[in-house]
């Protein structure tokens, strides 16, 4: 039977949205499922993960060093905590996941499986290659079966869960040669991008950071995450965090609003599995109305706030 | 200092590409093929750090077939000194070529391993932080901003809550983010000149490396298809069409 180890993403005290649909993942694959908090003090993070339908065990490590997620911290109490007769190292497919769980998998001598979509069983996966544009089903060689899990693929498990806590001491050494300066997040009220039911996106033909603001009255009127395309990220008009695409963040909402984006390959890895898209671009020959439900061609500087009054 | 970066020939990004009907990969006979874009970046900060004096040698480093030389001649256009092939006709997966890759970093005695944070290939982002992890030295991926001064380097990487900003102590191992620069444009003197350079050849069986058990890919199907949706002609008519949905 598989003993399945998920580690836990969070900061602040908060267990990260991205642990409950690695869980599902987890569920997919069926056994015992453990969760790792790794914290400076983990208590609150701990409890939060014991709440989550489907988790056994919750284990914690309580180390100073582990105030900030620093993979080359991180991974050698991993390694020890793995080599305790688990069969699967999860990871959530996040920055925090991406960074971490390939250092993880090289000092345990296995390939890792990036970005798993579907379980087909204990070692067989589907997994997005060229940006989303070929699918492959894939075997994990034999031995431990370390993956990061696309979020954007699995629907969070459920409340509920009562797992017990228990607390444990690694004896791993720690290296000293990276160490943690700064965090600049960007704060927002709005829902966060990957987890949003609706997103609103805007492009290049914003033409502006001020010009942004038609964006985030929609997005507001509908309770929708705020994202955009790499040209509006690289021209300046909002944050590298809000990019939606295959090396942004990939988003599976229920609705998403493409406005101004042309819709490259790149921004459609991000974008092909929300459940409906909405497109507003005066080209009527942009790419983008090829994957749209429902399109419509128009000066979104005149649409966009029409659609603002009408909702 | 010297700074090795790996570089990879992958299909060009602006390819749409096709799978093969009989599920058994993509097509890449006759397609375009160019240096991943992330490469691309991680060369460029290459020659810049050695254009603010901060390293001396820039060696370039591929696992491929000969075709690869290709892309190793593109780095040597970039400015990279030399160059080092490691032949390998079949598939190599992350894990191998991170033990090559720290095989070749160990035997230059480098400071530095700079590297795309992922090929759009494979999209696997995993060979920089195996290569450090191999090492046991520092990692600082999805890098947007590089200062290397002294035996250290200020690092600004792009995660998922904003710009986080590390020190870590060379040797280290850097992976570029799209938004670390922007590469120059080869100009034709730089590329006839980067055929004199040094290329050098050797295989993993030189490196003392042995391929690590492989992922096996079953199959390769395209993704479902999104059926063609409707183009409305007004405002008002979005809105009704969003509401009959239920999704307003």
């Amino acid at each position: 039977m598989s003993k399945i180890l998920v580690i836990a993403e969070h900061a602040e005290g908060k267990l990260n949205a991205s642990v409950s649909k690695t869980l599902a993942a987890a569920a997919k694959i069926g056994g015992e499922v453990d969760v790792l908090v790794l914290a400076a003090d983990g208590a609150a993070v701990a409890a939060q993960a014991a709440q989550l339908a489907g988790v056994t065990k919750v284990l914690v490590v309580n180390n100073a060093a582990n105030t900030q997620a620093l993979a080359a911290l991180l991974a050698p109490q991993i390694v020890e905590v793995a080599k305790s007769g688990y069969t699967h190292l999860l990871f959530p497919g996040t920055t925090f996941g991406k960074d971490l769980a390939p250092r993880v998998a090289a000092k345990l001598d296995v390939q890792q499986v990036s970005d798993i979509m579907a379980v087909h069983g204990a070692s067989s996966f589907d997994r997005p290659t060229y940006a989303g544009n070929a699918i492959t089903t894939v075997e994990a060689p034999a031995g431990i079966v370390v993956a990061t899990v696309r979020l954007a693929s699995f629907t969070a498990v459920a409340q509920g869960g009562s797992a017990a806590v228990e607390t444990l001491s690694i004896s791993a050494t720690l290296p000293g040669h990276t160490r943690f300066v700064k965090l600049e997040a960007q704060k927002s009220e709005r829902p966060d991008l990957q987890s949003a039911a609706r997103v609103v996106s805007g492009g290049r033909a914003m033409g502006s950071s001020d010009n942004f603001k038609i964006i985030y009255e929609l997005a507001d009127k509908i309770g929708a995450g705020v994202g955009a395309s790499r040209a509006a990220v690289d021209s300046g008009y909002v944050p590298n965090d809000m990019q939606v695409g295959q090396t942004g963040k990939i988003i599976a909402p229920e609705l998403y609003f493409a406005i101004g984006i042309s819709g490259a390959i790149q921004h459609l890895a991000g974008i092909k599995d929300a459940r409906t898209i909405v497109a507003i671009n005066k080209d009527a020959e942009a790419p983008i109305f090829e994957v749209a439900d429902f399109g419509l061609v128009a000066d979104l500087f005149t649409a966009v706030p029409e659609l603002s009054s009408k909702l | 200092m010297k700074a090795l970066v790996s570089v990879k020939r992958v299909v060009d990004y602006n390819v749409r590409i096709q799978v093969k009907s009989d599920g058994s990969g993509v097509v890449t006979d006759g397609v375009k093929h160019s240096m991943n874009p992330f490469d691309e970046i991680a060369m460029e900060e290459a020659v810049r750090l050695r254009e603010k004096g901060k390293i001396t040698e820039i060696v370039a480093v591929s696992i491929g077939s000969e075709k690869s030389e290709e892309t190793l001649r593109t780095a040597l256009a970039f400015g990279a000194d030399r160059a080092i092939l490691i032949k390998e006709a079949g598939e190599v997966q992350p894990l191998t070529a991170a033990k090559a890759l720290a095989a070749v970093f160990k035997k230059e005695g480098a400071q530095l391993f700079i590297a795309g944070k992922q090929a759009i290939d494979d999209d696997a982002n995993q060979t920089g932080q195996m290569v450090a992890s191999l090492l046991d030295i520092a990692q600082a991926t999805f890098a947007s901003r590089v200062d290397v001064d002294g035996g250290k380097a200020v690092v600004t990487r792009e995660v998922d809550a904003g710009l986080e900003t590390l020190e870590v102590d060379l040797p280290a191992v850097i992976t570029a983010d799209l938004r670390l620069n922007e590469p120059r444009y080869l100009k034709l003197p730089d590329i006839m000149k980067a055929k004199k350079k040094p290329l050098d050849t050797t295989t993993l069986g030189d490196l003392g490396v042995t391929a690590a058990a492989g992922i096996k890919t079953t199959k390769t199907s395209p993704p479902p298809s999104r059926s063609k949706g409707i183009v409305v002609k007004t405002v008002d008519e979005l809105v009704a069409a969003l509401k009959a949905k239920g999704l307003l």
